[in-house]
C-alpha cells in the first residue's frame, strides 16, 4: 500500500511539472524516477518511449503505467497513471472554471515562450545522455540519423519509424553488424 | 446519460490515437462536430489552454472537454474513458515483455528501437525549437534576415545551456528550478 501511494505522488509530481507535453517530461522524469527512486534506467525509459510511440495514448501516460507495473504489478500500473493525470485534473478544472481567457493574458503568453525556450535547452541535455546510451556503434548511428533526419522533413507516423528500427535491429544483429 | 457518452467518445479516442497528445486532435474535432458539446472555435481556446498548463496535453485536453461538457465529473469521466484503453494495452504488453525481455530476438528489436526514440525525440525537440527560438512570420514579411532570429530567447537558452551543462552547483538542480526561472524571466522582459 505503501508502494501504491509512493508511485502516485511520485507521478502526480511528474505531472505537475511538466510543462508543454510529452518529451518536456523526459528531463522531469530522468530526475523523478530514475535518479530519486532508481524505479527504472534511462535504457528502459527509451524502451517505453519507443513502445509508447507505437501503441495508442499519451505518451507521459504510457511510461507512467510501464513504470508502475514494473514496481508493483497491475494495481501499480494504473496507481502511477492515475497520479499522472491527477494534477491536470485538478488544475485545468480550476483554469476552465475561474479564467475564461487564461491563455490570453499576456503574462502567461510570455512565461510560456520563456517555458519553451527552456524545454528545448532541457531536451538538448536529455538527448546528449541517452545518446550515449542508444548509439554505441555504427549500426546504430545509421538508424539514429534516418529516423532524426527523415522526420524532420516527412510527415510519416512514427509507427512506421519504429516497426522499421525494430526489423533492423533484428537483421543488424543477426548479420554480426552489432558491437558486442 | 450524457456522462456514459462522454466516457465512451474518450475512450475511443484512447484507443485510437496513435503517437501522443496531439494524434488526439483529430478526434477531438470529430467529436465537436458529431457531438455539438462544443464548438471548434472553443477546442482552439482549449488547445491552448492545454498546451499553457503543467500536465501532459493529451489528459489536459481530455479535462478540459469534460469539465465544458459535464462540470467536475464530465472532467474526472472525460480523463478515465482517455486513460482505460492504454491502461489495458500496456499493462498486457509490459506482461508480455517481462516475459520476453531476455529473449535474443526482442532485445535485437530494442538494438534498433533506442536510436529510435532517441532520433524521434531529437526531431520532436527541433520543432520546438523552431516556435521557440526563430521567428519565421516576422521574416517572411519583413525579408530582414535578422528578423529570423528571436534573439531574447536565444540569449536565454545559451545562458540556460551554460547553466545546466557547465557550472557545477547548478548543474545538479532539479530542472524544475530552470523551468521556472525561465518563467519569471519570461515575464520580466516580456518574451
Amino acid at each position: 500500500m505503501k508502494k501504491l501511494l509512493q508511485l502516485f505522488l511520485a507521478f502526480a509530481r511528474v505531472g505537475v511539472m511538466t510543462f508543454g507535453g510529452g518529451y518536456a517530461m523526459i528531463p522531469i522524469l530522468e530526475r523523478e524516477i530514475v535518479d530519486r527512486h532508481g524505479w527504472a534506467s534511462n535504457e528502459e525509459l527509451m524502451d517505453y518511449y519507443a513502445v509508447g510511440q507505437c501503441t495508442p495514448g499519451v505518451i507521459a501516460v504510457n511510461t507512467a503505467t510501464f513504470i508502475g507495473y514494473k514496481v508493483a504489478g497491475t494495481v501499480g500500473g494504473i496507481a502511477a497513471t492515475l497520479g499522472v493525470v491527477f494534477p491536470s485534473l485538478v488544475i485545468i478544472t480550476v483554469i476552465a472554471g475561474v479564467l475564461t481567457h487564461f491563455a490570453d493574458i499576456p503574462q502567461v503568453k510570455s512565461a510560456f515562450a520563456a517555458i519553451r525556450v527552456c524545454v528545448c535547452v532541457l531536451i538538448f541535455n536529455a538527448v546528449l545522455k541517452l545518446w550515449k546510451g542508444a548509439v554505441k556503434d555504427k549500426g546504430a548511428l545509421v538508424l539514429f540519423l534516418l529516423v532524426f533526419g527523415l522526420s524532420i522533413f516527412l510527415d510519416i507516423s512514427p509507427v512506421f519509424y519504429v516497426l522499421f528500427c525494430a526489423l533492423a535491429g533484428i537483421l543488424l544483429t543477426r548479420w554480426g553488424v552489432r558491437s558486442k | 446519460m450524457i456522462l456514459l457518452r462522454l466516457f465512451w467518445e474518450f475512450f475511443k479516442t484512447g484507443l485510437f490515437a496513435v503517437g501522443g497528445g496531439m494524434a488526439t486532435l483529430p478526434f477531438l474535432y470529430d467529436m465537436a462536430e458529431k457531438t455539438g458539446w462544443f464548438t471548434a472555435a472553443q477546442l482552439a481556446d482549449m488547445i491552448a489552454v492545454s498546451e499553457s498548463t503543467p500536465g501532459p496535453i493529451g489528459v489536459n485536453m481530455a479535462t478540459y472537454v469534460g469539465f465544458h461538457t459535464a462540470g467536475i465529473p464530465g472532467a474526472v469521466i472525460a480523463t478515465l474513458g482517455l486513460i482505460t484503453p492504454e491502461i489495458i494495452i500496456i499493462l498486457i504488453i509490459a506482461r508480455v515483455l517481462q516475459k520476453f525481455r531476455q529473449n535474443k530476438t526482442v532485445d535485437a528489436a530494442f538494438y534498433g528501437l533506442r536510436p529510435c526514440s532517441v532520433g524521434l525525440i531529437a526531431a520532436a525537440g527541433l520543432l520546438v525549437v523552431k516556435v521557440a527560438m526563430f521567428c519565421f512570420d516576422k521574416y517572411e514579411q519583413s525579408g530582414v534576415f535578422i528578423d529570423l532570429f528571436n534573439w531574447k530567447a536565444l540569449i536565454l537558452a545559451a545562458v540556460l545551456l551554460i547553466l545546466t551543462r557547465w557550472v557545477k552547483p547548478l548543474k545538479k538542480l532539479h530542472p524544475i528550478f530552470f523551468i521556472l526561472g525561465s518563467a519569471l524571466i519570461g515575464v520580466v522582459f516580456s518574451f
